[in-house]
């Protein structure tokens, strides 16, 4: 089936291009390669059909987010990685074995549910611009308004951090 | 049906888990943010994949709030990295464990 492979194809590449973020040595490698985990999870997103979101998945992330990134790596000219005490080597060992662990848990918690996950098949109705609008204006109005509070104030906080002599 | 729900989850999980690697791995605070951007959007995933699985709405808007959230602290922790950085001219976060500005 085109669609389920389409799926798994994207989630190896997210997985792939996701591990290769944290692991690469160069900031502005990470950078590019966090743009094609957004991208991989846009298509995901499509498949799931949430048209709205996988649009607006490239714009704000792989547009707007990935390019604020970018300027900053490229202002702050710390591409290279230092040589790593003892220390760090031990961190770096103890957070590979913490993390193995919360996979092992997460992946525990899904297989071993007792509840059924599977539903009837049905046509997503929810997918579209205009599903998510009525919704956005109609019954979650007030977290909407918050949510452009938010945006004010954090553009407000930017500004001032921005602009103080420290 | 596209994959079964447990197949969304458990990649949901596990994107979370790189990006969890990645907070505990990584010194370059850059490179921390951008896994806090991962495991933002694996929670996304995660809540688009219910949201197809029940048929609802909800779960869409949650990640439409949750993407405006993470553009506003992506602009406002860039600003404190720059800000940092002036500072103390480093964006390693072991070099940075004074709250002394």
């Amino acid at each position: 089936m085109l669609h389920s492979t389409l799926f798994y194809i994207s989630a190896i590449v997210m997985l792939a291009s996701a591990l290769a973020v944290v692991l690469s040595r160069n900031a502005v490698y990470s950078a590019i390669l966090l743009v094609l985990t957004f991208f991989s999870l846009a298509i995901m997103y499509l498949l799931l059909e949430a048209y709205f979101l996988a649009v607006l998945e490239v714009l704000v992330y792989a547009g707007a987010i990935m390019v604020l990134f970018l300027f900053v790596i490229m202002l702050l000219n710390t591409t290279r990685e230092e040589a790593m005490p003892k220390l760090i080597q031990l961190q770096k060992a103890a957070s590979l074995f913490l993390v193995v662990i919360f996979i092992f848990g997460i992946l525990l918690l899904i297989v071993g549910g007792t509840t059924e996950l599977h539903q009837a098949e049905v046509i997503s109705t929810v997918g579209s611009a205009r599903a998510l609008g009525t919704a956005l204006f109609t019954d979650y109005l007030l977290p909407f308004e918050a949510a452009s509070l938010l945006l004010l104030v954090a553009l407000i906080g930017t500004v001032y951090l921005a602009k103080r002599k420290m | 049906m596209v994959v079964p729900l447990e197949h969304v989850i458990i990649l949901s999980g596990i994107l979370f888990a790189i990006g969890v690697l990645g907070v505990l791995f990584r010194r370059n605070a850059l490179v921390i943010f951008m896994s806090i951007e991962i495991m933002l959007n694996a929670v996304n995933l995660a809540l688009v994949g219910f949201s197809r699985y029940y048929n609802s709405v909800d779960g869409q808007v949650f990640v439409f709030l949750v993407m405006t959230l993470a553009a506003a602290e992506v602009a406002v922790g860039l600003a404190i990295i720059v800000a940092l950085f002036r500072n103390k001219q480093t964006v390693n976060v072991d070099e940075i464990n004074l709250m002394k500005g």
